[in-house]
């Protein structure tokens, strides 16, 4: 039925734009897109449509609950698989003149930068009212420097250490998850405590201690204040002389191809698929999102559980917004509505249904929140773990429009020595260095 | 026009025309405009779509080229050729014209020859041949993301399908992703898997226009199966053979699901092993540099050598297809024929020996495969490139 007054939406604007193509109508398209999307012009009934990506937890409940709530509007949920596939099809039609976007556009952490170059193709949400709703550095993401405020937080990413107790077990390691917190260096574990735990697993067990030097590292460089700009300017550091990355570049390959730490694994391949069914690694860093798709890849698989514990102080891996694009037809109502879905009383429920960890303080302290546990883990206490390790984590990290670039050439240098190890670790870095070159920031 | 002012004078009383002719009426004016216009009304849609679809967008890129343009920014300065000099500057751009090339003939080669054998294989009488056929289609129906992705575990290095089966036979396990020549040839297979089924339809439906007779005569010279397929089979759809080459060879130049779905970055590898021109060009719109102008500059290079192939091509298939007889031959080889057919005509007239009547005036014979060849154990392919 829907689909049925959509195409004849759609074939009426077709027409409409034809019919006043020849009096030079440009105002022609955007009144029948209102059309498309509205359903009227008298701005009653609306239809507002929400982009998002992988799980946003996000449920047909909660929106009917909306739309009853708000009568005359209409919420749509429009899912892309990936966050990488969500992000093309966000720039591509920015590209376009926001032809074709959805009234709320949800954006990751690490490619918020590279949008936030351009502020005036999105919505100012600041809201006094909502000030407070959010972790300080959460909303800090989301500020340009000029203060408009990009999108509103729905989750973070507080990492701890996910690991398989039977394989601890085997290996003659303990496996309580207080304990295993302790041996990893508990309250101020520090990178070398972790690899050391790895070293002394490695020499009992067939199994390797994580996945691969890449996710490893992103763990390690998401806890640089600012890891290859500098925070003031937002200007790029040269990476021959950036010693602060290449120290990690150089600690995380010696743990991992010399110690013989890392299971050589590119994160989202098949054979890291894989490995979570045939015993390939033992630990891995793990974001609170992290949790969904371990439980994807390791069905049948019951060894897991979550320590309370990250090497070198908390860190925060990901994270997302909900923006409200400014070439939207209804922007008001949709920013009603983003201040809405990212209330902490949805993202609680997001957070029982996605596994995605609240950033608003006051769903993080809430009773579900707290008493949440994950039996897929063992019944681990995950939403106690992750505020704790919510906690820990002291800021976010600096990342400016160039972070992604720049981050890509130290990923693949370390993936040429991790995981096709066709170079050693110096050759490697020098061929990040070249990449960094001919990216022509310098 | 004559043709309509014919039925003009119908009324043919003794009277001459009254008047100098009368003025011309709508439906009269109407009719010739039918016939002036028309004809290219009925192909302008065809001119209309590509002129949207083809031209607009090529010549649009070329502005495009010469302009800083960022993906998000829009369009920028007016900057020359400093695009095309930035990318032919990037080693990245010649390495991924190299693996395009790499895995290009990877996959032509063994695509066609594959293709050609199934197709024999389906021209024989087969119980249930539209069964058989139908499923030679089948993998072209899957969806390429599909087929990339289901390829993509089969050659994942430490636990894919294809090590597990190597290490089983005791050999060493391949280095699907670290090394360069296998990373080729494991798309390659990706690329076959899709394209052969395709391929080898049109090579039978090629097949199934050679005329029988060819066969039977070629029987009746005792050519075995073997001798057949080589000296009837090949040599008459080789027309279809180098169709198949040029889409071949344009589809290559284009390959992008296949490298795009091979790993988790899509980006060719930690060293760009196997990205190819296109996914280069995607990476440079919409990777990190989200620089269009330089994008463009990427497609219409691209396009440079895509005309490049296309020419080394056509000229390939002149040369192949004259030999052949079939197709309309050149006006000077046609006039070159007529001038021997003539002198030896001449040579006949003047009374020379009978002995060797026949031979010279063959040629000049423009009449298609004869299916009745002249002498038993001749062997002469009609078509067949003397």
């Amino acid at each position: 039925m829907r689909t049925r007054t959509r195409i004849l939406a759609a074939s009426t604007s077709i027409a409409a734009m034809t019919a006043l193509a020849a009096c030079g109508g440009g105002d022609s398209g955007s009144e029948s897109e209102d059309t498309g999307s509205a359903g009227s012009d008298d701005g009653e009934a609306v239809t507002l449509t929400v982009a998002t990506f992988n799980q946003f937890g996000y449920t047909e409940e909660m929106l009917d609950q909306y739309e009853s709530e708000h009568p005359g509007v209409t919420v749509e949920l429009v899912t892309a698989d990936t966050s990488e596939a969500a992000r093309t099809n966000l720039t591509t039609k920015i590209a376009a003149g926001g032809e074709g976007l959805s009234d709320i556009e949800a954006i990751e952490v690490d490619w918020l930068p590279e949008l936030m170059q351009y502020p005036e193709l999105f919505v100012d949400l600041t809201d006094p009212e909502l000030e407070d709703r959010w972790l300080d550095w959460k909303v800090a993401q989301a500020t340009t420097i000029d203060g408009q405020l990009i999108g509103y937080g729905t989750d973070i990413g507080p990492e701890a250490i996910c690991y398989r107790q039977d394989l601890f077990a085997d290996a003659g390691l303990p496996t309580d998850p207080a304990e295993v917190a302790e041996l990893l260096g508990g309250e101020g574990a520090s990178w070398e405590d972790y690899f050391a735990a790895g070293r002394e697993f490695v020499a009992a067990s067939d199994a390797a201690w994580f996945d691969g030097a890449q996710p490893t590292y992103q763990g390690m460089v998401n806890q640089l204040e600012a890891a290859y700009e500098d925070a003031g300017t937002g200007e790029p550091v040269d990476l021959a002389s950036n010693s602060a990355v290449q120290d990690l570049y150089q600690q995380v390959l010696a743990a991992s191809v010399d110690d013989g730490l890392s299971a050589g694994l590119e994160q989202w391949t098949a054979d890291w698929d894989a490995a979570f069914q045939n015993d390939g690694f033992a630990t891995m860093l793990c974001p609170a999102w992290m949790t969904g798709p371990i439980e994807e890849r390791a069905g049948g698989i019951d060894g897991w559980n979550v320590a309370d514990v990250f090497p070198g102080g908390g860190g925060n891996w990901g994270g997302s917004f909900l923006t409200v694009p400014a070439s939207g037809a209804n922007t008001e109502a949709a920013t009603e509505l983003a201040a809405w879905l990212t209330a902490p009383e949805q993202q609680t429920v997001a957070f029982e249904n996605a596994g995605t960890f609240p950033s608003q303080i006051e769903a993080q302290s809430s009773e579900a929140v707290q008493a949440f546990t994950n039996p897929f883990f063992n019944d681990a206490p995950v939403g106690e773990v992750f505020t704790s390790r919510a906690e820990a984590i002291e800021g976010a990290p600096f990342k400016g429009a160039n972070y992604f670039a720049i981050h890509q050439a130290v990923q693949d240098a370390i993936l040429r020595v991790d995981v096709t190890q066709e170079q050693d670790a110096e050759t490697s870095w020098d061929g990040a260095l070249e990449s960094f070159n001919s990216l022509g920031l310098m | 026009m004559t043709a309509l002012k014919t039925p003009a004078p119908a009324p043919t009383r003794g009277r001459p025309d009254p008047q100098p002719p009368r003025r011309v009426g709508f439906s009269q004016r109407l009719g010739r405009w039918d016939v002036k216009f028309s004809p290219y009304l009925y192909i302008s849609p065809f001119f209309i779509l590509f002129a949207l679809v083809g031209a607009f967008p090529l010549v649009y890129t070329a502005y495009v080229s010469v302009h800083e343009w960022n993906l998000l920014g829009g369009q920028g300065e007016f900057v020359g050729l400093q695009n095309f000099t930035d990318v032919l500057g990037q080693a990245v751009f010649w390495k991924s014209v190299a693996n395009t090339f790499s895995i290009f003939i990877l996959s032509a080669g063994p695509q066609l020859a594959l293709a050609i054998t199934i197709a024999a294989l389906l021209d024989q009488n087969l119980r249930a041949a539209t069964f058989w056929r139908m499923g030679v289609l089948v993998p072209y129906v899957v969806a390429p993301v599909a087929v990339s992705m289901i390829f993509g575990r089969m050659f994942a290095d430490q636990y894919g399908l294809v090590n597990a089966v190597l290490g089983g036979i005791g050999l060493d396990a391949v280095g699907w992703h670290s090394d360069r020549f296998a990373s080729h040839v494991a798309i390659a297979t990706i690329v076959n898997f899709r394209w052969t089924g395709y391929n080898a339809l049109i090579l039978l439906a090629a097949m199934q226009a050679v005329p029988r007779e060819l066969y039977e005569a070629a029987v009746i010279d005792g050519a075995g199966r073997l001798r057949q397929f080589f000296s009837v089979t090949v040599p008459q759809i080789r027309a279809t053979m180098v169709f198949v080459v040029i889409t071949a060879t344009i589809g290559g130049m284009q390959i992008f699901d296949e490298v795009r779905m091979y790993d988790a970055q899509g980006l060719g590898g930690p060293s760009r092993n196997w990205m190819t021109t296109v996914l280069y060009l995607y990476d440079v719109a919409w990777g990190n540099q989200k620089n269009f102008g330089r994008a463009a500059a990427v497609a219409w290079l691209l396009f440079l050598l895509i005309v490049c192939i296309g020419l080394i091509n056509f000229f390939l298939t002149t040369r192949i297809a004259t030999s052949d007889g079939e197709r309309p031959a050149s006006r000077r080889r046609t006039k070159e024929l007529i001038a021997r057919a003539q002198a030896a005509s001449q040579a006949r007239a003047a009374g020379a020996d009978a002995a060797h009547r026949a031979e010279p005036a063959e040629p000049a014979d423009p009449s298609p495969p004869d299916p009745g060849p002249d002498r038993p154990g001749s062997q002469t392919t009609p078509g067949g490139d003397r």
